[in-house]
């Protein structure tokens, strides 16, 4: 009962911080628009990283794929895309309002739609590495990925592309996609929350726990791993759609497949909150974010040795991440239950995840 | 079609140049507890894994119910009903007991959306009941991995009858477990031989056990097929003594 009040209050708490703080504090806007990102990557990186123990350091490359394919749906809808990437060009290129929405709509829906499908073929090709290898593997998409496209002039190359502007003032833009990186926040983990308290989430579990086992009890493990990679992928992909359009300004190695800032921030956030739990990814993306933010702004120059060392201490000491130190010192909080109790299963309230 | 579920036919497998199994035939008996024994090193998990598609096989054919399995993959075979149990016990170590069960549901006639399904009354009752079964009704809610090694064991029995399998595959139910329980586990293994009609097809290196338990027995010695018969008659074969005094 206590508790029941408790989370409802939480969940109205968080609601009304994304939408009160961005109206008090304009200013940040920005800020808070990268930090539902993050949350996004810690959310979507733990689904293999945390409930299924699959370390993916290729994550990022939905995030691109979705970017770069926004992009092009964006922009060859109205206009020929090799002229308006091409150095030469030049020309302008305006959008109405008409323009603008409809290609964002239809761009978004392409990009969800197509880094699912390449999760779909890639996870054929990778899912058969287990462990490390997996993660090299992963890594080497995202960085192969990342290379190609910059050799490819069709989309502007190592150039890069400028994304249609919004027809209209430039706060109106923040606030939209400000709005909208909250609003994927919020369905991502809702939908993870929904996913995890299914069969899904036990199945993810098993495998993360012993695949071998796994197979041997008949599980269809490739379809399962393959649905939560895809998973990922449709957020991730839909993120990128709105960073691009956010940012303004795609291109290939620093914004679409950054490997080696958002790609390693997202397995670093998941460990600092606690990996393969629901909570541990939010709350580590906002702990990160604000730490990133303070080394950022106070120790510049140092910011990537103060990251370093934060890296250090949290794979090193602290691998069960904030939520997992929480759930060791207080099981209770979170109903683990370790005496046993009458109550027979049947009677309970099904699909209570933690 | 005889009244033989899994019919292995002239099976050989080999490491590199190991021959880990030759030319080994047998048959379980459906419905009946079928025992393989031998020394160490003869052969049987390497035909455990072989009949359950773990790896292939060189030579020879495998079949499940009639139909050849030998070149199917270890799910496809799990689905078919045809379940084993590992000799070093393996559970879902950070799930709780009622996790473990709940997942290891037969998976055989689940659909693409079923991975999304809600827990279910009628699933859950069985994971109860099969809890209770084996005695771990008030652990339930302890990690896997914090149980016993005992306790593991007779949980991962549970997941396997949770499965429904129609043939179960027991590789050395009773290693590492004390004698006071070794006797409820074979009385829950015959109860759920007869209750539940699940054919057993057991590795066990505890005469005692295997004796009171199987009601045919064959016994492998350097991977070939040495004896086959009633318990009576294998425990008073010379040549099985031989093999387990190393005179083989």
């Amino acid at each position: 009962m206590n508790l029941h009040f408790a989370k409802i209050a939480l969940y109205a708490g968080i609601l009304l911080l994304g939408i009160i703080l961005p109206i008090i504090f304009p200013a940040y806007m920005g800020q808070m628009t990268l930090l539902w990102l993050m949350v996004i990557f810690a959310l979507t990186w733990d689904i293999l990283g945390g409930q299924m123990g699959y370390n993916s350091l290729g994550n990022i490359f939905f995030f691109g794929a979705g970017m770069y394919v926004t992009a092009m749906v964006q922009i060859g809808m109205y206009y020929d895309l090799a002229e308006y990437t091409s150095p030469a060009g030049g020309g302008i290129y305006e959008f109405t309002f008409t323009q603008y929405f409809t290609g964002m709509g239809v761009g978004f829906l392409a990009a969800a739609i197509i880094s699912v499908l390449f999760a779909i073929v890639l996870g054929r090709l990778v899912f058969g590495l287990r462990g490390p290898y997996f993660a090299i593997g992963t890594l080497a998409i995202a960085t192969v990925v990342g290379e190609l496209v910059s050799t490819w002039e069709l989309v502007g190359g190592g150039g890069g592309i400028s994304l249609p502007n919004y027809p209209g003032e430039p706060a109106g833009s923040r606030a939209l996609f400000y709005s909208m990186m909250f609003i994927l926040a919020i369905v991502t983990f809702l939908f993870l929350k929904w996913l995890y308290s299914s069969r899904f989430g036990l199945a993810i579990n098993a495998i993360r726990d012993d695949e071998e086992k796994a197979e041997g009890m008949g599980i269809h493990t490739l379809r399962y791993k393959t649905v939560a990679w895809s998973v990922s992928a449709f957020f991730l992909g839909i993120a990128g759609a709105i960073f691009g359009n956010y940012n303004n300004f795609i291109e290939p190695l620093e914004v679409a497949f950054p490997t080696t800032t958002f790609g390693i921030f997202m397995v670093l956030m998941v460990l600092l909150g606690g990996k393969g739990t629901l909570w541990g990814p939010v709350i580590g993306a906002v702990l990160f974010h604000i730490i990133k933010e303070i080394t950022w702004t106070y120790l510049l120059g140092w910011q990537w040795i103060a990251l370093g060392v934060l890296i250090v201490i949290t794979v090193v000491y602290f691998q069960q991440g904030i939520m997992g130190w929480l759930m060791d010192k207080k099981p209770h909080w979170f109903g683990i239950r370790v005496e046993g109790d009458k109550q027979r299963l049947s009677d309970m309230v099904a699909g209570e995840a933690k | 079609m005889s009244d033989s579920t899994i019919v292995v036919d002239n099976i050989t497998k080999t490491f590199g140049g190991v021959v880990a199994n030759k030319d080994v035939s047998l048959e379980v008996k459906k419905g009946g507890i079928t025992g393989l024994i031998g020394p160490n090193g003869s052969g049987k998990t390497t035909l455990f894994n072989s009949i359950v598609g773990y790896h292939p096989i060189d030579s020879g054919t495998i079949r499940f119910d009639g139909q050849e399995i030998q070149t199917y993959r270890v799910q496809q075979i799990a689905r078919l009903g045809l379940l084993r149990t590992f000799q070093q016990t393996r559970i879902y170590g950070k799930m709780n007991c009622v996790e473990n069960m709940l997942i290891s549901i037969p998976h055989r006639k689940t659909g693409f959306w079923d991975m999304f399904a809600s827990r279910d009354k009628e699933t859950l009752e069985r994971a109860d009941r099969l809890l209770e079964f084996v005695g771990l009704y008030e652990k339930r809610w302890l990690r896997a991995g914090d149980l016993s090694f005992g306790q593991q064991k007779l949980l991962e029995f549970a997941m396997a009858l949770m499965n429904e399998p129609t043939v179960l595959m027991l590789d050395e139910p009773t290693a590492g477990i004390n004698p006071t329980l070794i006797n409820g586990l074979i009385d829950r293994l015959k109860r759920a031989n007869e209750e539940f009609g699940i054919t057993l097809f057991v590795i066990e290196h505890n005469m005692r056990v295997i004796m009171n338990l199987a009601d045919h027995i064959y016994c492998l010695a350097h991977g070939q097929m040495l004896a086959e018969g009633p318990p009576e008659d294998i425990q008073n074969d010379q040549r099985v003594v031989d093999a387990y005094l190393g005179a083989h």
